[in-house]
């Protein structure tokens, strides 16, 4: 079994593309996707809050106050174009204000005074924009109200009735916590990555070297001989898996995280948790993996099929951040989910529930060890052992 | 010493009999020859002595041990050069050779040791160290009978040894065998090359379709198909002369 063991690990590390794939791309693949799309919506976000808005405005000279105000207010006005709706439907410009010549009229008259936000509002990133602007709007009409209603003698509270406050108990890591939910993914899908190839190269592999017929008939059962290529590509899993904790490290590290008001609780301490609970699940990948590669006739054969498989880490995932519903005890009963919703639990620095880690380890090594039996067994068929030539 | 009795083996549920009713005995000290055209049974008959295939019917032993009751311990005694050869092209001739070694339980010395000799009564010196890909098929079936020997089985099984091999290669090859039979091996192998069983077999057995058309020493063929020749002997025992050009 030992044997078996060095022999895969040796004939595997003398394979440049392997090691290069499973362990130096496999472990960057998540931090580096993962640091780019944090790094692009630190920086969306950033710069639609901060940078100056600029408005063009048609008819301007029908509010001139307004505009003063606007301007006042660092907007930064611009004269409209010609045909404002094509601007903003060619997006030209994300919006654009129109002050019709009634405006004047109506506020000398005490009425509600007209004015249009023009703006394509089923694109996404004009949400911002639009909401800036109408909060400019709103400011405005607050003050002037307050005005009025003070030169009338009226209490300007009195339309107020309801004062609403938002008390925020997110904790800055609690909101990391958020951004991170793609994090569990991103590690999951390491631990596929890294037996992804040992998995093919020890089941199918072997029977297109047509190596399988000698090796099985050396003296030792067939699940030992099993249980040595599983070993192997366990341990490759896990060196994925604990090569791409240390790149995630350091990848959070270099991120901009104090700028989106967010601080991401993944250090080493971390880190290592998180190896912890999702090493059996390396166990769990290595086995679904060989099972499946050992029914494929050719490396390209079960190369397509593990393409496939990369989704099925995938499913609690985008389940989780589709429906991102509490975690709850049964969940940590379910292999794969459960290292979803601890790794979410970790990184937003809950303190983790000793039951629920118990649960995760054990459910998923009793479903790892389940499929590695089923592994075991596979070789007294066959026709997993002939190639039909 | 393999002792095999009335072997039946069929595929696809019975609809296609591999080996029917085979039975043979293989001498320590001799070399028996399974000789037959291609696709009569040979390796499937190998392939339920060494374990890989289970038998419908019949009975077998090795040395006195049944595959089917104990198939480990008579792998421990075979020493089997199947049809691949499947050697692992990243590692060189000697850690293919070694991996054997520890898959039979071998001491790391012993293993050494026998790699050594090996390599020199089967001239593998000058590329026992490289890598084995791109070896030729003369030096994968060399190391491929090295692996197949690494524990000195008392009994050999070789699957068409010569297949793919040049003439001095051959040569090589048949002495390599000869010398196992002094040595008081049990040399089975099979072939559906007349002249290899004329210049190497004590014992000729004939497989075809399944059945054992003939079984005896060269000469008692000779004189049972009445013909002068072993080739013309073999195309009349077993009834047709198909794959026999070689």
């Amino acid at each position: 079994m030992i044997a078996v063991f060095i022999k895969e690990l040796l004939d595997n590390f003398r394979d440049r593309r392997v090691v290069l794939n499973t362990l130096i791309i496999g472990p960057l693949f998540g931090p580096v996707i993962f640091g780019l799309m944090l790094s692009f919506m630190a920086s969306e976000t950033t710069e639609r809050m901060e940078a100056a808005l600029e408005l063009p405005v048609v008819g301007a000279e029908n509010a001139p106050n307004l505009v003063a105000w606007l301007e006042r207010q660092g907007v930064i006005i611009e004269d409209a174009p010609d045909d404002p709706e094509a601007a903003v439907r060619s997006e030209e410009h994300e919006v654009v204000l129109r002050i019709p010549e009634g405006f004047g009229e109506a506020w000398q008259a005490g009425q509600p005074a007209p004015i249009e936000i023009i703006a394509d509002q089923s694109l996404r990133y004009t949400g911002t924009t639009i909401a800036r602007v109408r909060s400019y709007l709103g400011t405005y009409s607050a003050q002037i109200s307050q005005v009025r209603l003070q030169l009338r003698g009226i209490h300007p509270e009195i339309t107020r009735p309801i004062d609403t406050q938002i008390v925020d108990l997110s904790t800055p890591t609690s909101r990391g916590g958020q951004i991170l939910a793609f994090l569990p993914y991103f590690i999951l899908i390491t631990v596929f990555m890294g037996s992804m190839h040992m998995a093919v190269d020890t089941t199918a592999g072997e029977r297109e070297r047509k190596s399988l017929e000698p090796l099985l008939i050396n003296p030792l059962p067939r699940w030992k001989i099993m249980a040595g290529k599983l070993m192997a590509t366990t341990f490759f899993a896990l060196a994925t898996l604990a090569l791409g904790l240390v790149a995630f490290v350091y990848a959070m590290g270099m991120l901009p995280t104090a700028d989106m008001g967010v601080s991401l609780n993944l250090d080493f301490k971390v880190a290592g948790m998180a190896f912890l609970l999702v090493a059996p699940a390396a166990l769990l990948a290595a086995a679904m993996l060989t099972i499946l590669a050992s029914f494929a006739k050719s490396f390209r054969e079960a190369q397509s099929y593990m393409g496939l498989i990369i989704f099925v880490p995938m499913i609690p995932s985008f389940w989780l951040l589709i429906d991102p519903t509490k975690a709850e005890t049964w969940m940590t009963w379910v292999p794969l989910l459960n290292q979803n919703i601890m790794i979410l639990e970790l990184v937003r620095g809950e303190p983790l529930n000793t039951a629920w880690i118990g649960a995760t380890l054990l459910s998923t090594t009793l479903a790892a060890i389940a499929l590695a039996w089923v592994a075991g067994g596979l070789y007294n068929r066959p026709k997993l052992i002939f190639t039909s030539d | 010493m393999i002792e095999a009795h009335k072997l039946r083996k069929t595929f696809n549920k019975g609809k296609v009999v591999a080996v029917d009713e085979v039975s043979f005995a293989a001498r320590d000290g001799q070399i028996t020859g399974l000789l037959g055209p291609n696709g009569a049974g040979k390796t499937t008959t190998l392939r339920m002595l060494y374990t890989l295939l289970k038998p419908d019917s019949g009975t077998m032993t090795v040395d006195g041990i049944d595959p089917l009751a104990d198939p480990i311990g008579v792998k421990a005694k075979l020493g089997v050069v199947p049809d691949s050869r499947g050697l692992y092209d990243r590692l060189t001739a000697r850690e293919n050779i070694r991996y054997y070694g520890k898959l039979q339980g071998l001491s790391k010395n012993t293993i050494e040791s026998r790699v050594n000799h090996l390599s020199d009564v089967l001239d593998m010196a000058g590329f026992i160290d490289r890598k084995t890909d791109g070896f030729s098929q003369g030096q994968r079936v060399k190391v491929a009978i090295a692996r197949a020997l690494i524990h000195e089985p008392g009994t050999i099984l070789l699957d068409e040894p010569t297949n793919g091999l040049d003439v001095m290669t051959t040569r090589a090859l048949r002495e390599f065998l000869l010398r196992l039979k002094m040595e008081g091996h049990c040399v089975v192998l099979s072939t559906h090359i007349m002249q290899e069983v004329a210049a190497l077999c004590d014992r000729i057995v004939i497989i075809s379709k399944g059945r054992i058309a003939a079984d005896g020493t060269a000469r008692q063929l000779l004189e049972k198909s009445g013909e002068d020749n072993l080739e013309d002997a073999f195309v009349k025992l077993i009834g047709s002369d198909e794959g026999l050009l070689a």
